[in-house]
């Protein structure tokens, strides 16, 4: 799915990474937990969270995920901000819960990744 | 990269300074791409230094990451300055952590960090003596 699909089903604004929104992803993992998205997610994946500290970057970073997507309405605090725009990273806000986003998403085709990493 | 040359990176890493989380392993991670690391490679080294660095901040006193890279491996040594980990067994079990509320509200604290670092490893070892340190070393091969 490519992330302009996901932009329009999810009514999500997008906040940065406007001109990448061509970029295509596989997969969807949902998380407020930091460490477990290090320890289960591959790089074609969205991260969707409520989490809006820099740390959600630079996970993401250290992922190469393809975008984070924040849920509830939530917006990335300025710290995270400016980190998005020094790494290249898109982010987009929907206001939709974490439980509707995951359904719009995997109804339209998206699925989770497997129950085991695939890290290694 | 030559065959004789080695790369090596050194990180001053502060107690509790969360402002700068993340700032060593994302230097890391520009290095090895620039490079050229195989992208999978590069992702298991990140994740091995990014987890290094929470824990440092998060757990310890205070101390340094040095990533040293030559054509067949990747070495990350993580070191701190105490206060040692009582238990490094239970510390290696996932979901097991002392991390504060203030630490779990930033999305870490789950329990997961040495255990990932395990699993993105070829080789791992964790040394710790109460009241000195701990140091983690972690390799991770490089394929031809």
């Amino acid at each position: 799915m490519y992330l302009y699909e996901i932009r329009d089903i999810l009514d999500a604004e997008v906040i940065t990474g406007k001109s990448r929104m061509d970029r295509e992803v596989d997969f969807a993992f949902g998380a407020d937990l930091m460490s477990d998205v290090l320890a289960f997610v591959n790089e074609r994946t969205v991260l969707l969270t409520g989490l809006t500290n820099p740390q959600v970057i630079r996970t993401a970073e250290m992922m190469d995920l393809a975008a984070i997507i924040y849920v509830r309405g939530k917006r990335p605090d300025a710290a995270s901000l400016e980190l998005a725009e020094e790494n290249g990273m898109t982010i987009m806000c929907t206001p939709y819960t974490l439980y509707t986003t995951s359904g719009i998403l995997y109804n339209a085709g998206l699925k989770g990744i497997d129950e085991l990493g695939v890290i290694k | 990269m030559s065959q004789k040359d080695m790369v090596s990176l050194n990180y001053r890493v502060n107690a509790e300074d969360f402002a700068k989380a993340g700032d060593a392993s994302s230097n890391t991670k520009k290095v090895l791409k620039k490079l050229g690391i195989p992208s999978d490679i590069t992702r298991r080294a990140a994740v091995v230094t990014y987890e290094a660095e929470m824990n440092i901040i998060i757990h310890s006193n205070g101390g340094e990451i040095i990533v040293n890279i030559d054509t067949t491996k990747i070495q990350i040594i993580a070191r701190d300055y105490g206060p040692g980990i009582p238990d490094i067994d239970k510390a290696m079990q996932k979901g097991y952590s002392t991390a504060s509320d203030h630490v779990r509200e930033m999305g870490f604290g789950a329990g997961m960090g040495l255990p990932n670092m395990k699993r993105c490893s070829d080789e791992f070892e964790i040394e710790s003596k109460k009241g000195e340190g701990t140091t983690v070393t972690s390799i991770i091969h490089i394929p031809d």
